[in-house]
């Protein structure tokens, strides 16, 4: 089977970074993580990425910005017809940086957003960080970067939702991911203290719903939706392999930010393999590409090639097994497992656990971590 | 006679910032790329967007694309710039000038 053409390449730069925040899907062991690709590096795969017929590049972490080689990053990119966008939490950025960016090719910026209460967003982000947030995307707007708001939705700030549609609006954002967290890494730590009650997210959805309408043609509003609550999976990163791939800091190409949770797969690195080898020959890529591999229902549901049969990890995560269907799907024999995790009530929990090299090394020499997503 | 809605004659569209045309190699065709995803152009709507310059109004656009294709009824092309430019328009991936 030839490999399909791949068009987006999330280039994870480094998993360092000055916030804290405490739904962050970088890895638990990220401390292990720290020997990071040469500007070389990247900038190789950059041009393969190209070649294999990748369009949009977004650079990412951790914070990105801890780099001290962002301009010949972004210029290596831009050269080789790449829409590049930069994810950022702001606070390393400043409007000299921005002017650079802009010259070398820079063509969008995702800046993160906690919450519009001060006091809480800075507490989510576990350091002060508000206040920077919102001058740089001031400073943003006024060089004309076409900015994404991007905030991550849980208990803590999900009750404020019209007021996060109209700041984001405010900033001058043409695009707001009203991102609903997803458990697991850090979030999963934090999942007593962020998982909202039902009532909470389909009020938020309704909101997000009714806003939509209100900006269109100024605003993009993307609501991204807990699968726990639904019926039917998502078609995860458009597939396993198919059209998007992350790659992390030490160069290990995975098909999606989770995709470590499976343990019986090797990702292979950029380092040892270029990027054209590993997109098409990697047994671990290759592992879920096509419909092989799908169990029933998912073998003959007319929905498989709609939704993929759903993620893989989440389906490793709650049922052990990899291949089996994602048991978000009310067709799976394993439904009444979402279910029951969805209907527990969330625990009233105030110990936040945060993000960072020391605590990293902490949950790391804890016995087995436990990744599972039903763990209370 | 299309019925064309009223407001596009005033138009002076313009690519929003955040998009821009691109050749892809790949599929050999024109493309609209802009944050997370991309549209697939066919020859006469990259030739369309190609000229939203800020600066030409639509019947110039009309008018200019008559002169290439001459062959093509003018109605049509007309059919084709409104139906293309309203959609890229309410997608928010066009300036129209005249409204800002």
């Amino acid at each position: 089977m030839s490999p399909p053409r791949p068009y987006t390449v999330v280039a994870e730069l480094s998993y360092r970074c000055p916030l804290k925040c405490v739904y962050c899907s970088n890895p638990i062991e990220f401390h292990t993580m720290l020997d990071e690709l040469s500007t070389e590096q990247w900038c190789q795969t950059f041009t393969e990425a190209a070649d294999l017929g990748v369009i949009q590049l977004h650079f990412s972490g951790g914070e990105p910005l801890v780099r001290k080689d962002m301009l010949p990053l972004i210029r290596h990119a831009h050269a080789c017809d790449l829409y590049t966008n930069l994810i950022t939490g702001g606070t390393l950025l400043d409007e000299v940086q921005l002017k650079e960016f802009k010259t070398a090719g820079l063509e969008h910026i995702q800046l993160s957003i906690q919450d519009t209460d001060r006091k809480t967003a800075d507490t989510i982000a576990g350091m002060p960080s508000y206040d920077k947030k919102l001058a740089v995307a001031d400073s943003i707007r006024k060089l004309g970067f076409p900015l994404t708001i991007n905030i991550n939705l849980h208990r803590l700030n999900i009750d404020r939702v019209p007021e996060i549609i109209t700041q984001a609006a405010e900033l001058g954002a043409q695009r707001l991911e009203l991102a609903n967290t997803q458990y697991y890494a850090w979030a999963l730590e934090n999942r007593g203290a962020l998982m909202p009650t039902r009532e909470q997210y389909d009020r938020a959805e309704q909101l997000a719903r009714e806003a939509r309408k209100r900006y269109q043609g100024t605003m993009e509003i993307v609501f991204v939706k807990i699968d726990y609550f639904g019926d039917r999976p998502k078609a995860c990163s458009g597939g396993w392999a198919r059209s998007y791939m992350v790659i992390t800091p030490t160069g290990e190409v995975l098909p999606c930010h989770a995709a470590h949770a499976i343990p019986h797969l090797t990702f292979e690195s950029v380092k040892d393999k270029s990027l054209t080898e590993i997109w098409q020959d990697s047994p671990a890529l290759n592992a879920y590409r096509g419909e092989d591999w799908m169990q029933e229902p998912c073998r003959s549901c007319e929905q498989r090639t709609v939704d993929f049969g759903g993620c893989r990890c989440q389906a490793f995560l709650l049922t052990g097994d990899a291949a089996a269907t994602d048991p978000v799907c009310g067709l799976s024999p394993l439904h009444d497992v979402v279910i029951k995790a969805a209907q527990e009530a969330p625990q009233e929990s105030t110990d936040l656990v945060y993000r960072d090299l020391r605590t990293s090394r902490r949950l790391s020499t804890q016995s087995t971590h436990a990744t599972d997503a039903t763990r209370s | 006679m299309v019925d064309r809605p009223h407001r596009l004659d005033s138009w002076q569209p313009r690519l929003a910032s955040k998009a821009r045309l691109r050749w892809d190699k790949v599929e050999k065709q024109y493309m609209l790329v802009f944050p997370e995803a991309a549209l697939m152009l066919n020859p006469t709507a990259a030739e369309v967007l190609k000229l939203c310059d800020g600066d030409r109004s639509v019947p110039d656009i009309i008018d200019t694309l008559y002169e290439k294709f001459a062959e093509t009824k003018r109605e049509q092309i007309e059919e084709h710039v409104v139906e293309l430019l309203t959609r890229i328009h309410d997608r928010g991936l066009l300036e129209t000038e005249s409204e800002s």
